[in-house]
């Protein structure tokens, strides 16, 4: 029973889990044990979800038994409303670990004098005695204070409602509805003031996409993370937090070297990606970031490496075909179950969604190396805020599990630099590969470069590659050439190779002897 | 033989202000029904499973059972003219 609640200190609040994935790290533990915890959010925020969770949770994980008190809707329509979540209420209903007590009343009584709330106080008690349980839900105080409207009294029992509540040794959790989503607390600007603790759900719209998030506002007495963190709701899931940033940074780093798959960009690399690393490959469309992709794949697949690929930009036939012109056949590689392809177009979930499916095939497939081309595709359809929790979420999530990953990124513009990327990534991933056209005495012509590798040598070069159909070819650095990078090449004539210590090979050579 | 009107009142516990709701009807019932009613009170404290059953919130809750269809008011009974509205006893 005792491990169910874990406190960060020893002088902390004890804090029942949620098992809400996120939540639980958001709010270091949980819902404080034996205190009530206000649920705020306009309609639509997924309160009575986040409620019904944190029951249904403690039932399906800690053996906690669960009593629900709607004054909203009939105990009917929630467990309907609840069933795409998994939550067999009427099933836990028989086995005595559930009940609901239902206060949805349509019939709004006339006061003709002096009353209290006590009958209902009874039945939640006669509840939580039947059942043993040690959680309660109420859904919600607003309806309960509509039914009672411009009542003085209602005021006063609802403090009594809750404070006795307290002496019944059960973590309460309370719904309240809120008109808008920054503003008053709730509705009647008296659910805030009977709660040890306010959690609000927002459920906003930036930039034409729906972004949920939730915040703890206040923690009597308790440590928590400060701020909004994105959520999402699944279905069969219920609200699963997006953002890990909470997550501690202890993952092993490894020295392990894997091939790029090409054997010149390993050597490129001093030896390959180190294990467990996330490249990045920025270029401009054409360049060919999805057939280094491909190769990573092959890499992997003949390295006896499980390899999963996340295609945003063409479809599993085109990828096949693509592939198939580099005389690399992915159709064989699935069979033997090293590799799986997984095509999805950007536009059909959100990117919270996206995320989480994503982690679900990496649960599922067990991949040693992934591969996502590319992340633009996904930009292309979230706000800022989303994609730089989106990159977080899933760095640390593949770096948690030691995954090897390649993310591609199109440059804007076909011959200048642009941006590598919008700053939050390059910043996160562990190695940039940049690949860049170049106008060179009236053709074009390809470069490759190592900008940035983390914990490993690598060749600071801008090598010329070509490709065709056999795959890639990596050969030797541009000579007399300036300011590939800037986009504006510039050949000098001077016939002088220059080494990354900025001196001429000749000059070199002087120094180490 | 059977009464006109058929009461619940439901109360908790027995202090002095359920003593006094329970007079409150008595003195109502009495003035405009004379004999003609039952009166059945139900102590919740003691019977919480009947709290349950009729999905009460508040107490003292008075529910008329018949004639049909069932009214219910909540409160003290104090205020009469309220009640008697409630319970469609104006003449």
């Amino acid at each position: 029973m005792e491990k169910t609640y874990f406190s960060a200190a020893e002088n902390e609040v004890k804090k029942v889990k949620t098992h809400i994935e996120g939540f639980d790290q958001i709010s270091r533990g949980g819902i404080p044990y034996h205190r009530n915890t206000l649920i705020a959010g306009t309609s639509g925020c997924g309160k009575t979800i986040f409620a019904m969770q944190f029951l249904a949770n403690g039932i399906t994980c800690d053996n906690e038994n669960a009593v629900f008190v709607t004054f909203e809707e009939p105990p009917e329509n929630i467990v309907e409303n609840m069933r795409s979540f998994n939550w067999d209420i009427r099933k836990w209903e028989e086995e005595g670990k559930f009940i609901f007590v239902d206060a949805s009343v349509s019939h709004e009584p006339q006061p003709t004098g002096e009353y209290s709330l006590i009958a209902l106080l009874t039945r939640i008690e006669n509840a939580i005695k039947k059942v043993n349980a040690t959680r309660v839900a109420i859904d919600s105080l607003g309806s309960l204070l509509y039914q009672f409207q411009n009542d003085r009294i209602i005021r006063r029992e609802l403090i009594i409602l809750v404070n006795r509540l307290k002496q019944l040794n059960v973590t309460v959790v309370m719904t309240a509805e809120r008109i808008s989503e920054y503003g008053e607390i709730s509705r009647y600007g008296i659910e805030e003031f009977v709660s040890d603790n306010v959690i609000i759900l927002r459920n906003n719209i930036i930039e034409e996409k729906r972004r949920r998030t939730v915040e703890i506002l206040k923690y009597r007495g308790a440590f928590h993370q400060k701020g909004e963190y994105p959520f999402t709701i699944l279905p069969r899931k219920g609200i699963v937090g997006t953002s890990l940033t909470t997550l501690k940074m202890n993952q092993p780093v490894s020295a392990k070297r894997i091939t790029s798959g090409d054997k010149k960009l390993d050597r490129m690399c001093n030896g390959g990606f180190l294990s467990g690393s996330i490249v990045l490959i920025s270029g401009a469309t054409g360049t060919g970031k999805t057939l280094l992709v491909t190769e990573f794949l092959k890499g992997g697949v003949e390295a006896n490496e499980k390899s999963l690929l996340f295609a945003f930009e063409e479809s599993k036939e085109q990828i096949v075909r693509n592939a198939s012109g580099w005389n690399i056949d992915l159709n064989e590689m699935e069979k033997t179950n090293k590799l799986r392809i997984i095509a999805l177009y950007p536009e059909v979930l959100n990117l919270e969604e996206h995320l989480i499916e994503i982690k679900t095939h990496i649960e599922n497939f067990k991949p040693d190396r992934i591969a996502i081309d590319s992340l633009s595709a996904l930009e292309r359809m979230s706000s800022p805020t989303s994609i730089t929790e989106f990159v977080i979420g899933l760095t640390s999530f593949i770096k948690e599990k030691q995954i090897s990953a390649l993310i591609t990124i199109s440059a804007p513009t076909i011959m200048g630099a642009g941006t590598i990327t919008s700053a939050h990534i390059s910043t996160i991933t562990d190695s940039i590969i940049l690949l860049r056209y170049l106008e060179y005495r009236g053709c074009v012509k390809r470069g490759i470069t190592i900008l940035k590798m983390r914990g490993s040598f690598h060749d600071r070069e801008i090598r010329e590659f070509s490709i065709d159909d056999k795959g890639i070819h990596i050969k030797k650095p541009f000579k007399n050439i300036q300011g590939i990078l800037s986009g504006h090449p510039v050949e000098y004539m001077y016939d002088v190779v220059v080494n990354e210590r900025g001196v001429s090979k000749e000059v070199s050579n002087i120094l180490d002897n | 033989m059977n009464k006109k009107y058929l009461f619940k009142l439901f109360i908790y516990g027995q202090s002095d202000d359920c003593k006094n709701t329970i007079k409150n009807l008595r003195n109502i019932c009495e003035e405009k029904l004379h004999d003609d009613y039952d009166l059945k009170v139900i102590d919740i404290k003691e019977n919480p499973e009947e709290a349950e059953e009729e999905r009460l919130i508040a107490v003292p809750t008075l529910i008329r059972e018949l004639p049909a269809p069932e009214r219910r008011i909540i409160g003290n009974l104090k205020d009469k003219d309220k009640v008697l509205a409630a319970l469609d006893l104006i003449e």
